[in-house]
């Protein structure tokens, strides 16, 4: 009976045991390597990418804050690399200033953080935490990887063009953004900005469509929701975020090029240039905020979610303790995640809605601050007396933590309504989102790198190089954005080139270059752990099956899985991924491919009654396959 | 995942999916879903803007009734498709998924001519943004048939190569759940227009 049902079901299965048989014939170069299909190796190319891409924004971040820091400065040395864009008096160009901070911020936001964070570790992590061979279609895994690749390229070479990249900002608003004539990086560099964004829309969507898929289907026998390590949880909420604002942004970008290129007039309306009016009526600059922000918001949530996935990983694993309120932080992310798409308004307090809607939003923003703090209360409860192992990606898990907090609370103030209009577009702003968002995300990306490398390369990272990179760069975060609040407070605006003309702001040049100099010390920082990254893969010392004696599955397969990740069969999930320092068990954790049958002394009572169930499970599953 | 790797069935290894649908349908799925999002991004952009005043009101092209019942009498005979290729009719799937793309084809000729007749109302794409909305809207929505006609054709090529049959529906079935969305979304897009210009 149950083998005749079975039929059918076979043919759908054919994909799994070809993925089966991956493991035995050997592409060539361009398959294994280049247009790979393996989940292992899109990873890989989205990191060594990202990583590529977050050296060249903390390179830009750098030269502008030369700028801030030291205005009066001599630059005619970087004459070589930076050509037109100096001055004559060996200064940097007030327009390419505009275009620095723009391509900062949109390659850390888009590039950075949500394709080298997301599309690393959701293609890393999922499948080997899940228990799955590969993604649901590593064909449309590739084209994920290389829409991005396209979309980068197009980015880069705008750096290039002789009118300068994008400058109206990462947030492009109109009319600065839609009027080629406004400035200079309006013109050619807008346009490859919009398509590359069009390109990098397409890229995420087909990632987070593939990473949904393969969370909901194709999980191994037992692993229901209720086990999924708390990295899967993240990406599964990241990637419903993704698919559900992203397009919002697509049909903002849509218009916008309909604007520029079309002269239809979505955004603008009643513009005089040159004493001359523009054809365009009817228009509506905010609705692009609007549009935006719906994006731009729930952006920040795709930026950070995936990075609270990782640290509730890798704190749990190195305090040697269950993570403290497993459903809680469920709940608080899903939470996170609904909510981040209702309070995109606040970033317009000043675009002159009306106060009444402001308080709304004020109300929906500030609710945030409850899961987030359920969440900071869990970590410091799953440390609290833990048997803690301070590794590097330990140490920047907590970093991220302390992150949170100080750039959560800046948050709390931010979200009023009626603060807010002092404080817009200052400098605290700019302190607030990089440490919440900025530095809380790449410490978090960090984390997992010093984490999952022996799983990526079979090598270990240099532990004692990676202490000195923890110091220097969270000492140096620190320096760089908290006096960024007492300025902010001042009222210095962010985005300007220079302020020595008012006078207000000439008490703070020391602390701008203070500022400054804390930013390039972070940065060179950074070359300590690109070292150590590239040394690591070739001479790193080589790893243990199970180096940091974690549980979740992707320790079970070997120092170098092929592609399919699991030689045999793939280990069935008995518990969740938590098991750490359960009393009575021989070690202090318990992988999650162990049944309960072999851990009579450390089971608790209920447990004891799953142990009929792992016994029963062939018939159970027979009378599943039916449908 | 499974152990079906030859030809022996080891029933018991079969991992247990309690959520388990095919992952292609379930993408599709995933993907309709981000189109919702992005004409409810452009639907609700409309009303916004509509409610900031300075709007011109449009008539609706009478070519768009015409077109609306072209597309729900395709939805019947792809429906009708999907139904002969579960019954192993292959003869009859191939001429209603002719008939069917035939039919979208029609639509797409149809919206073109929609848009004929506003240009001849005076109703530009570069101008008030009612009229450039309703550009937008019918020609975002029109380049979704598009790729869904392609969907079909591929369908139908697999069809006469008998990919397609009773024990064999995915590509059918997303192609069908794919074209009953679009025209739904169309249906939604034409309701909407009416009820806002």
């Amino acid at each position: 009976m149950a083998t005749i049902d079975i039929h059918p079901q076979t043919s759908t299965h054919h994909h799994d045991d070809h993925a089966h048989e991956h493991e035995h014939h050997h592409g060539n170069f361009w398959t294994n390597y280049v247009f790979s299909e393996d989940h292992k190796v899109i990873a890989k190319q989205f990191l060594i990418t990202g990583m590529a891409w977050a050296l060249i924004g903390g390179i830009l971040s750098v030269l502008f804050r030369l700028q801030l820091g030291f205005p009066d400065a001599d630059l005619s040395w970087l004459k070589p690399i930076l050509g037109g864009w100096l001055t004559p008096e060996g200064k940097i160009d007030p327009e390419f200033y505009l275009a620095l901070v723009t391509m900062h911020g949109t390659i850390m936001v888009f590039f950075v953080l949500t394709a080298g964070l997301s599309g690393t570790f959701s293609n890393f992590l999922i499948p080997l935490q899940i228990g799955a061979r590969d993604m649901a279609s590593g064909f449309m895994n590739m084209l994920s990887y290389w829409f991005f690749f396209v979309s980068s390229v197009i980015m880069f070479t705008s750096l290039f063009i002789s009118t300068g990249p994008a400058s109206g900002g990462w947030v492009i608003y109109p009319p600065l953004s839609a009027l080629p004539q406004a400035m200079q990086g309006s013109g050619l560099g807008m346009t490859l900005w919009l398509v590359a964004m069009a390109i990098f829309i397409a890229s995420s969507l087909l990632g987070s469509i593939n990473y949904i898929t393969t969370v909901i289907n194709m999980r191994t026998q037992g692993m229901s929701f209720t086990r999924l390590p708390l990295t899967i949880w993240a990406f599964f909420f990241t990637a419903i975020i993704g698919v559900l604002s992203f397009p919002v942004l697509f049909a903002a970008a849509l218009l916008l090029i309909f604007d520029r290129s079309f002269g239809t007039s979505f955004y603008l309306s009643d513009i005089y240039i040159g004493g001359e009016a523009l054809p365009n009526q009817g228009g509506s600059p905010i609705l692009f905020q609007h549009l935006f922000w719906f994006l731009g918001h729930p952006e920040v949530y795709i930026v950070l979610l995936p990075a609270l996935g990782i640290t509730s990983e890798i704190i749990a694993t190195n305090s040697r303790k269950p993570i403290f309120g497993y459903k809680a932080m469920v709940g608080s992310m899903l939470f996170i995640a609904i909510l981040s798409f209702v309070v995109w308004a606040h970033h317009m307090f000043v675009t002159g809605m009306n106060p009444f809607l402001g308080s709304i939003f004020t109300l929906l923003t500030l609710i945030i601050a409850v899961p987030s703090a359920v969440k900071i209360f869990n970590y410091v409860t799953t440390l609290w007396k833990g048997n803690i192992r301070f590794t590097a990606a330990m140490l920047f898990s907590i970093g991220l933590v302390s992150f949170f907090l100080t750039g959560g609370i800046t948050g709390i103030f931010l979200g009023n309504s009626a603060i807010d209009i002092q404080l817009h577009d200052t400098y605290f702003v700019v302190a607030h989102f990089h440490l919440v968002m900025g530095s809380a995300s790449f410490f978090g990306m960090v984390a997992g790198v010093y984490h999952w490398f022996p799983k990526m390369f079979g090598r270990m990272m240099d532990e004692r190089l990676g202490y000195i990179h923890f110091w220097l760069t969270f000492l140096g975060v620190y320096l760089v954005f908290f006096p960024m609040h007492y300025i902010g407070i001042a009222g210095f605006p962010r985005r300007y080139y220079s302020w020595t003309n008012f006078e207000t702001f000439s008490g703070f040049a020391d602390l701008n270059m203070l500022v400054s100099a804390a930013a390039i010390l972070t940065l060179s920082a950074q070359f300590i752990f690109l070292f150590n990254f590239i040394y690591s893969i070739f001479r790193g010392k080589a790893a243990s099956a199970n180096p940091w004696n974690s549980t979740t599955l992707e320790w079970t397969t070997p120092r170098n899985p092929g592609h399919g990740n699991w030689p045999g069969e793939i280990p069935t999930v008995y518990r969740w991924p938590y098991d750490y320092s359960k009393p009575g068990a021989k070690e202090d954790f318990i992988p999650q491919h162990i049944p309960y049958s072999e851990t009579p002394e450390s089971n608790l009572p209920h447990e004891n009654e799953l142990i009929k169930l792992e016994l029963n499970n062939g018939s159970i599953d027979v009378e599943k396959n039916k449908h | 995942m499974d152990n079906l790797t030859t030809g022996d069935f080891k029933i018991v290894e079969e991992p247990a999916k309690p959520l388990a649908m095919e992952p292609r349908k379930f993408g599709m799925w995933i993907f309709m879903g981000s189109v919702v999002m992005l004409f409810a991004a452009l639907t609700s952009a409309y009303i916004v803007r509509e409610a900031e005043g300075n709007w011109v009101y449009f008539d609706m092209p009478q070519v768009f009734t015409i077109s609306t019942v072209v597309i729900l009498v395709s939805s019947i005979t792809m429906q009708w498709a999907y139904w002969s290729a579960k019954k192993d009719n292959l003869q009859n799937a191939k001429v209603m998924i002719s008939i069917t793309a035939v039919l979208g084809l029609a639509f797409v000729v149809l919206q073109w001519q929609g848009w004929g007749q506003l240009v001849a109302n005076k109703i530009y794409f570069v101008g008030n943004p009612s009229g450039s909305f309703l550009y937008v809207l019918t020609g975002v929505h029109a380049l979704h048939i598009i790729s869904a006609l392609v969907f079909l054709l591929i369908v139908l090529v697999a069809t006469y190569r008998y990919k397609v049959h009773s024990k064999s529906l995915v590509s059918i079935e997303m192609c069908t759940t794919y074209w009953h969305f679009l025209g739904g979304l169309w249906l939604y897009l034409f309701v909407f227009l009416l009820l806002y210009r």
